[in-house]
């Protein structure tokens, strides 16, 4: 391992201009004649449009146009769609709403943009945005997904609100399995909504050039090209090669800036209408209401035992909340990011799942850190901590007897797991933790008058988002391949492009590392390019922790056409044959003498060509890839928290926490800790903290940061982090991907934790101090089998 | 958003003086914080303005106010809605009683509100605490114009 090659815990690149302020946001992007855009938005949760009246905002001081639904109809600017098709049992296709850019006929949530006023300044455009007079009809509302089937109809095409009634898995097997159990644990789940709090908003400006007929979108988007082709495909903004999407630094993603939303669609627009930059950029308020919220699942799930502990079948039913409109990918969330992680770390023979997806109306619920995987662990791992407690066996112990233990394995849910040890895993997390220690521990702190508990969570994923032909026989609309063209410029220095977007990530770092490692050159002479769809010609952005698994695979692949190819330069300049070249370190040899070539020398020669014919060789040194994974990849691992909880108060501290992970190949431990320890403070706030509150009429009433409670540091112990490898085989690096993990453990080992401290089960997230007093309060008994 | 607010405040008048003041447009106009029109367009309905501000969010509310349950000289209920345009809206009703207490009259008051839009984000906190400013500063003004000899007083 070289001081900056794989493995390396190199520092990271990027971070210099980040902390120093120099960083280029979407709104650092200033565009000469840019005019500010502000939305008009609908203060109902459910209502008619009766009539816009713009006169009053038009005649307002630096007003450039003031524009509504009517117009962007009039102007046949198409709908946003949800990118994955999802069929019901009975076999008809989702119901997918029209979900216009700017309403014209009804509203479906408070947040809802009616119109768009675009003026010089940003002040001037709120003032006149305050002009714009709405004529609303108010209708009733409806909220609770349990309630959406018989609330008040959204949508003309979603009859009870329904959007798909899907299942997945052998219902009579499970019947029956379930009729043969000696013991069934039941549980109530709710995963409650969040809102995702990147810490920059959404910003888009858009540009339109009549010269050249062609538009230009700055956007705060984890995958600009994907945001092109759907609004050059579907909404219909102008032909893929005329519309330019930059995605530029990008401050967090969490999911919530994959989708295509309303205000790009917008600017886009309304840039070529006024024939002026238009740049929107959103409030936190306003963040709080338009961002894809997450989560958002009401579920019974059951699993079903046999005397000793093995797992026979699960069984669960789940009704998820889609919002008031179907965001790009939020069909596929509660379903096949969902439904296929339900067997965990498990060998359990049938699972059985129903999910019912239902319109409300709120803010759309679409992709969010785990994506459906976190709350299918936290489905399966409270089932197996509440079973082994009512069971009376450790809750680590019933884990190993149902670990899977040979690969591959196929579960009953899809998924085919590759590699793995779980056993590994929870053997190091339970040294790490000092679980044997664990009993002292509850009695000291039982002297102090704290409840002590300690919870697990040994959850799976499927990352490496995605093979294609899986995914496409699935219902989603697009591949998710990734693509990389690696280019060494005459000097030797190189640049690689790729289709995967940072946010966050550390890819200019990490990719590097990948590159200096193969081609044996210094990592600062090598720059990762991303986010533009003028540059990179294609490529599928990042999410579902696919950016190693796939983006790196590419990266690996146009490397091997790099080095094939430099071969062939060498053996030219080394008058030897091309199978005679051996390339290491970045010293091209002769093999069996001391003829040798440097990096730098055979990259020239490639440029200048005068050590080859035309008709011999092709000059150049320039190679793409576009590289399809086999398969998902399966990072899982342990993690264990430990919890004291004041019987007076019910205030949670979370006095330990260990994690150990199996991320496959780590190019950079320093950045995979550092993902690990994000991961888990969003599982915490989920567990502890965070909770979207809807009342009954719409109204979001925590659509603050002063509502909406956010980790802080001082909510976080020290994490105790760990690894375990095995390898991926799905990919030539064996990544199996971390950016997801910690979100997707930590709920489930938070409330196994709390729930162990104060002997109660019945324990909703977020398991504030005032929920886990009540739940003390109650202190009804373990639910008997 | 729903909030409730109940109250009292004793004031040093008659239930009759009390009374015929919180009919007098003058008076109402005076005393509601804010209030820039107060416009008697029928005997139980009016059409009013009012500026409000709570925290970072300030606007011109427009809105009908009409008058219900007239019971004189024992109380009627207050109800309204107003359109803030894009900060939300706001409506909901006070019932206000008047009772004989020392010598002057007892006024109690029932208050329920719905709130939408931006104002309901601010949070219930927030506006639960400047709504109660809001009633406190109506009251406080009644009372001194209640008090006065003659014609409305403005202490706000």
């Amino acid at each position: 391992m070289s001081a900056t090659g794989i493995g390396a815990a190199v520092r990271r690149k990027e971070d210099l201009r980040f902390i120093t302020g120099k960083g280029k946001y979407t709104d650092d992007v200033v565009r000469p004649g840019e005019t500010r855009a502000v939305f008009v938005r609908s203060p109902h949760a459910h209502a008619k449009i009766n009539s816009i009246d713009v006169s009053a905002a038009r005649k307002m001081p630096g007003v450039v146009d003031v524009l509504t639904g009517k117009d962007l109809a009039t102007d046949k600017i198409g709908n946003l769609i949800c990118g994955w098709m999802i069929h019901s049992k009975d076999g008809t296709p989702m119901k997918m709403a029209p979900h216009p850019a700017l309403a014209a006929d009804k509203v479906c949530h408070v947040g809802d943009a009616v119109a768009v006023v675009i003026a010089e300044t940003q002040a001037q455009a709120r003032d006149a945005a305050e002009k714009v007079k709405v004529d609303y009809q108010v209708m009733p509302a409806v909220v609770d997904p349990g309630k959406a089937k018989s609330g008040p109809q959204i949508h003309d095409v979603a009859p009870k609100n329904t959007i798909y009634e899907w299942s997945l898995g052998d219902a009579k097997a499970v019947d029956a399995a379930f009729a043969l159990a000696k013991h069934v644990t039941k549980l109530d789940i709710v995963n409650n909504r969040l809102v995702p709090n990147a810490i920059e908003p959404r910003v888009a400006l858009a540009e339109y050039d009549a010269g050249t007929d062609q538009l230009t979108l700055w956007n705060t988007t984890q995958n600009p090209h994907v945001s092109r082709l759907v609004i050059a495909a579907f909404v219909g903004m102008a032909p893929e090669h005329k519309l330019r999407v930059i995605a530029p630094d990008v401050g967090g993603g969490f999911g919530s800036k994959i989708f295509i939303y309303p205000e790009e669609v917008v600017c886009l627009w309304a840039a070529r209408k006024v024939g002026r930059p238009v740049k929107w950029t959103a409030d936190r308020s306003e963040s709080f209401v338009t961002d894809a919220h997450g989560r958002d699942h009401v579920t019974h799930a059951e699993l079903a035992l046999d005397a000793s502990g093995k797992m026979l079948a699960m069984r669960v039913k789940t009704i998820a909340n889609l919002g008031a409109y179907m965001s790009t990918f939020s069909s596929s969330v509660p379903t096949y990011l969902y439904a296929t992680l339900l067997s965990g770390q498990y060998d359990i023979p049938q699972i059985y799942c129903e999910v019912d997806a239902v319109y409300t109306n709120t803010v759309p619920v679409d992709a969010y850190r785990g994506a459906g995987r976190p709350e299918a662990t936290f489905v399966v791992e409270r089932l197996v901590e509440v079973a082994a407690r009512q069971m009376d066996i450790d809750p680590a112990d019933l884990r190993k007897r149902n670990f899977i233990k040979s690969f591959p394995h196929q579960t009953p849910v899809i998924m085919a797991y590759d590699a793995g040890d779980y056993n590994a895993s929870l053997k190091k997390a339970l040294e790490l933790a000092d679980v044997k220690g664990f009993n002292k521990r509850k009695r000291d702190a039982a002297r102090d008058g704290k409840l002590r508990g300690l919870g697990y969570s040994t959850y799976i994923e499927a990352c490496g988002i995605a093979p294609s032909q899986a995914v496409g026989s699935l219902g989603c609309g697009v591949g998710l391949w990734e693509s990389a063209e690696v280019r060494v410029n005459p000097t030797g220095s190189v640049e690689v492009l790729t289709g995967t977007h940072a946010h966050g990530q550390g890819h200019e770092t990490t990719f590097a590392q990948l590159v200096s490692e193969r081609l044996g050159i210094p990592f600062e002479n090598v720059s990762i390019v991303h986010g533009d769809t003028d540059k990179v010609q294609f490529g599928m952005g990042t999410y579902g922790s696919r950016s190693g698994a796939v983006g790196m695979s590419a990266i690996v692949k146009a490397l091997d056409k790099i080095e094939a190819k430099a071969k062939k330069v060498a053996a030219h300049m080394l008058e030897a044959a091309e199978g005679d070249i051996e390339f290491k370190d970045g010293k091209f040899t002769v093999a069996g003498t001391d003829k040798s070539a440097a990096w730098g020398d055979v990259s020239l020669n490639a440029y200048i060509a005068h050590k080859f014919a035309g008709q011999e060789l092709e000059p150049g040194l320039k190679e793409t890839s576009f590289y399809d994974p086999t398969n998902f990849t399966f990072p899982a691992g342990c993690h264990i928290c430990e919890v004291e909880v004041d019987r007076d108060t019910g205030k949670t501290e979370i006095v330990n926490w260990t994690a150990v992970d199996d991320f496959g190949t780590v190019i950079n431990p320093m950045i995979v800790e550092g993902q690990v320890h994000g991961g888990i403070a969003q599982g915490i706030g989920q567990a502890l903290l965070e909770g979207a509150v809807y009342d009954k009429d719409g109204q979001l009433v925590t659509g603050s940061l002063m509502d909406y409670c956010m980790p802080h540091a001082h909510d976080l112990p020290s994490f105790q982090v760990g690894l375990t490898e095995t390898k991926s085989p799905s990919n030539p690096l064996g990544i199996k991907g971390c950016g997801e993990a910690g979100a997707i453990a930590a709920p489930a080992a938070v409330i196994n934790a709390i729930t162990d401290a104060i002997g109660n089960e019945e324990l909703g997230m977020p398991a504030t101090a005032q929920t886990v007093w009540a739940a003390l309060k109650r202190g009804q008994p373990r639910q008997a089998a | 958003m729903a909030m409730t607010m109940t109250g009292e405040v004793q004031l040093p008048a008659s239930r009759e003086v009390v009374w015929a003041k919180l009919n007098d447009p003058e008076v109402l106009k005076a005393c509601i914080p804010g209030c820039e029109e107060l416009n008697k367009t029928s005997d139980t309905e009016f059409q009013a303005v009012a500026i409000t501000k709570i925290g970072p969010v300030k606007a011109r509310f427009k809105g009908k106010v009409h008058l219900t349950d007239l019971n004189p000289p024992n109380g009627y209920k207050i109800s309204g809605e107003g359109d803030g345009g894009v900060a939300g809206f706001a409506k909901g009703g006070a019932t206000v009683a008047l009772s004989e207490k020392d010598g002057g009259t007892l006024l109690t008051y029932n208050v329920e509100a719905q709130i939408g839009g931006k104002l309901a984000q601010l949070g219930q906190r927030l506006v639960n605490g400047a709504a109660k400013k809001v009633a406190d500063d109506f009251f406080r003004n009644f009372a001194a114009t209640v008090a006065a000899p003659e014609g409305p007083v403005v202490a706000v």
